[in-house]
């Protein structure tokens, strides 16, 4: 066994791999809240809640009608993009012209809902989401044994990540987008629906979440508290990112789920709270964030 | 505190004058309501919500008056009642020498959290208040000292001086009365204070008071200490009062709370937090039998007071008795 810095080569790879996991979770999820963000201006407290429904609904579409992972990757963000979708109509539109804060309080009340609900049907315990057919086994690379079910997870989160910043930075959907996060009246004077595209920008940040709940429903058990401490890191991890850009987001994203993966191997004690450490740091030194625009 | 005396804060005497006589007023039908409520029902449970209420007053100190959200005030109070119980059973100090050293504790990590958050605005300063607790919830997860998922569990209440044995329900029921409304008027007499009148600018405007020459980041620093710390001396006695301390103090559906009874009271009024958290406790004592349904129904509650009640149960009070005596 090679070994690098005491620690057996494999064990190294093996958390660099977790940590590229969980990495590419906190990017899609910072990446969804920033997007929500910049055009509600609100922080979406229930984004965990969101990524947990995702994962159930995957678990439920099987037990349910024996839909498979592959459709309902697709399935399940469209329903809980529809859910979004109406919780934006129904509470969150009255709340534009308020403090920010009250849109925190409200999606924190709206995660306590969804969460209580899972566990009363659910259970505290997770329910286990068995791996798709087609990515069961892995690849030997001579230094490590890498999971096709891990790589699929890291490629397509990936693929995700680079298709929204395209999306929002390279096209004329994504320009009008940008230009009404500057200023929403004036884009409404040329004509373009700002309602409706904050609505679908809702539903589309949190159909990214759910995404994410159904890549994690394998690797993780599905369980009703799985959103809950998730959603912290990630507030951490736009904490140290900044929301101003969503390259910035993804960046950040995954390099603070390699850390941790590599925090996990060194000195397994602080695993739980380096990426803490890390945003206080980067407060002492760039209060911006690394990515984020002085305000 | 003597830099911080502002210049010259002019207040308006009259209408202020009025309103400071009827909470005034307000804080002696409390108090005595309070003093007679253990002959009514379950001391244990009054001192149990006292310690929440003046945890929320706490709380309601940075939102109402300041405007900043902290969603990570169970760290001072789940780190002040892990060290005051500690205290109190390993170290056998007296119960008052207990809540002091919890209390400081809790200070210093507000000073040190406090310092950090401030460094960011608005929404971000909720995100890292619960980041930061979020660490210390793991540090407490780990620690020998907190005992783990057990907890500290049969803290002795002891003699208060080394005098007076607290585990004499009425003696205990005195001594938290005496704490909270202690507390409580501390919390008063800052917010009608000229510091309070500077806290208030900042919520307000925060540029403006910069430009009025007053250094905001100071003034926001030292309020958030006094939260801190208030939170403290909530957590510490209620280690002393129900015996325990336990992750549940420390986690972040406690910071929650703590929101929800502030938010159900009423933000940025006195007595609001003190209403929130009987309620929410009154609540939480009926719905035991309901199970994870009380999880449903605080989400609710947090829905339903942002939608339709913002000002809460005191502002609602408040704005109907004021606008009646308009008409």
């Amino acid at each position: 066994m090679v070994e690098i810095f005491g620690i057996p080569s494999g064990a190294l790879f093996g958390q660099l791999l977790i940590g590229l996991i969980n990495g590419s979770f906190y990017a899609l999820l910072s990446l969804g809240l920033a997007v929500i963000f910049g055009m509600l201006n609100i922080i979406n407290f229930a984004h965990g809640a969101q990524y947990m429904l995702g994962a159930v609904m995957a678990f439920l579409l099987l037990q349910w009608t024996g839909i498979g992972y592959w459709w309902a990757l697709i399935v399940a963000p469209l329903i809980v993009g529809a859910i979004g979708i109406v919780i934006e109509r129904a509470f969150l539109q009255w709340l534009y012209k308020l403090d920010h804060l009250y849109g925190l309080l409200l999606t924190f009340g709206l995660a306590l809902i969804v969460e209580g609900i899972s566990r009363n049907f659910l259970g505290s315990a997770g329910l286990p989401y068995a791996l798709p057919d087609s990515l069961r086994g892995g690849q030997n690379l001579g230094f490590m044994f890498l999971p096709n079910y891990r790589a699929w997870v890291i490629v397509a989160s990936l693929t995700v990540c680079f298709a929204t910043w395209f999306v929002i930075e390279r096209t004329r959907l994504g320009a009008y987008l940008r230009a009404a996060t500057e200023n929403p009246t004036l884009v409404r004077a040329f004509g373009i629906n700002v309602p409706v595209m904050i609505t679908l920008t809702y539903g589309f940040g949190v159909a990214l979440a759910a995404f994410a709940g159904v890549m994690a429903a394998p690797i993780y058990n599905v369980s009703p508290q799985m959103g809950s401490e998730l959603i912290i890191v990630v507030f951490a991890v736009v904490v140290i990112g900044g929301m101003g850009s969503i390259l910035g987001a993804i960046i950040t994203g995954f390099s603070l789920g390699v850390v941790e993966g590599l925090t996990k191997v060194f000195f397994p004690e602080a695993s739980n709270t380096v990426i803490f450490v890390i945003m206080a740091i980067v407060l002492l030194v760039r209060p911006a964030g690394l990515f984020g625009r002085r305000t | 505190m003597e830099n911080v005396q502002p210049a010259a804060v002019v207040a308006s005497r009259s209408p202020s004058a009025l309103r400071q006589n009827s909470e005034l007023i307000a804080f002696a039908l409390m108090a005595v309501g309070l003093a007679v409520a253990p002959f009514f029902t379950y001391p244990l449970f009054l001192m149990q919500a006292m310690c929440l209420a003046l945890f929320a007053c706490a709380f309601n100190l940075l939102i109402g008056y300041v405007g900043l959200l902290s969603f990570g005030h169970a760290l001072y109070f789940g780190w002040a009642s892990y060290v005051s119980a500690y205290a109190a059973k390993s170290w056998g100090l007296t119960p008052e020498l207990a809540i002091i050293a919890g209390t400081l504790t809790a200070a210093v990590l507000g000073l040190v959290a406090g310092s950090l958050a401030i460094r960011r605005q608005g929404i971000y300063f909720a995100m890292i208040t619960l980041a930061l607790a979020q660490m210390m919830y793991f540090v407490a997860l780990r620690a020998k000292f907190t005992g783990g998922e057990d907890g500290i569990q049969a803290v002795p209440r002891g003699f208060l001086f080394g005098l007076i044995d607290l585990r004499n329900e009425a003696a205990m029921y005195v001594v938290v009365l005496a704490i909270f409304l202690g507390g409580f008027f501390l919390i008063y007499r800052i917010i009608h204070s000229p510091f309070g009148e500077v806290l208030k600018a900042i919520r307000e405007n925060e540029p403006r008071a910069i430009s009025l020459g007053y250094k905001t980041d100071r003034y926001k620093l030292i309020a958030f200490v006094l939260s801190a710390t208030l939170a403290g001396v909530a957590g510490s006695t209620k280690a002393i009062v129900l015996q325990i301390a336990s992750l549940t103090d420390v986690n972040w559906p406690m910071s929650g709370e703590v929101v929800l009874m502030s938010l159900v009271g009423g933000l940025g009024t006195i007595f609001g937090p003190v209403v929130g958290s009987f309620v929410i406790l009154v609540m939480q004592y009926k719905l035991a039998a309901v199970g994870e349904w009380v999880l449903v129904i605080q989400g609710i509650i947090f829905v339903s007071c942002v939608l339709l009640f913002r000002r809460g149960i005191v502002g609602e009070i408040t704005a109907w008795i004021s606008g009646r005596l308009k008409s």
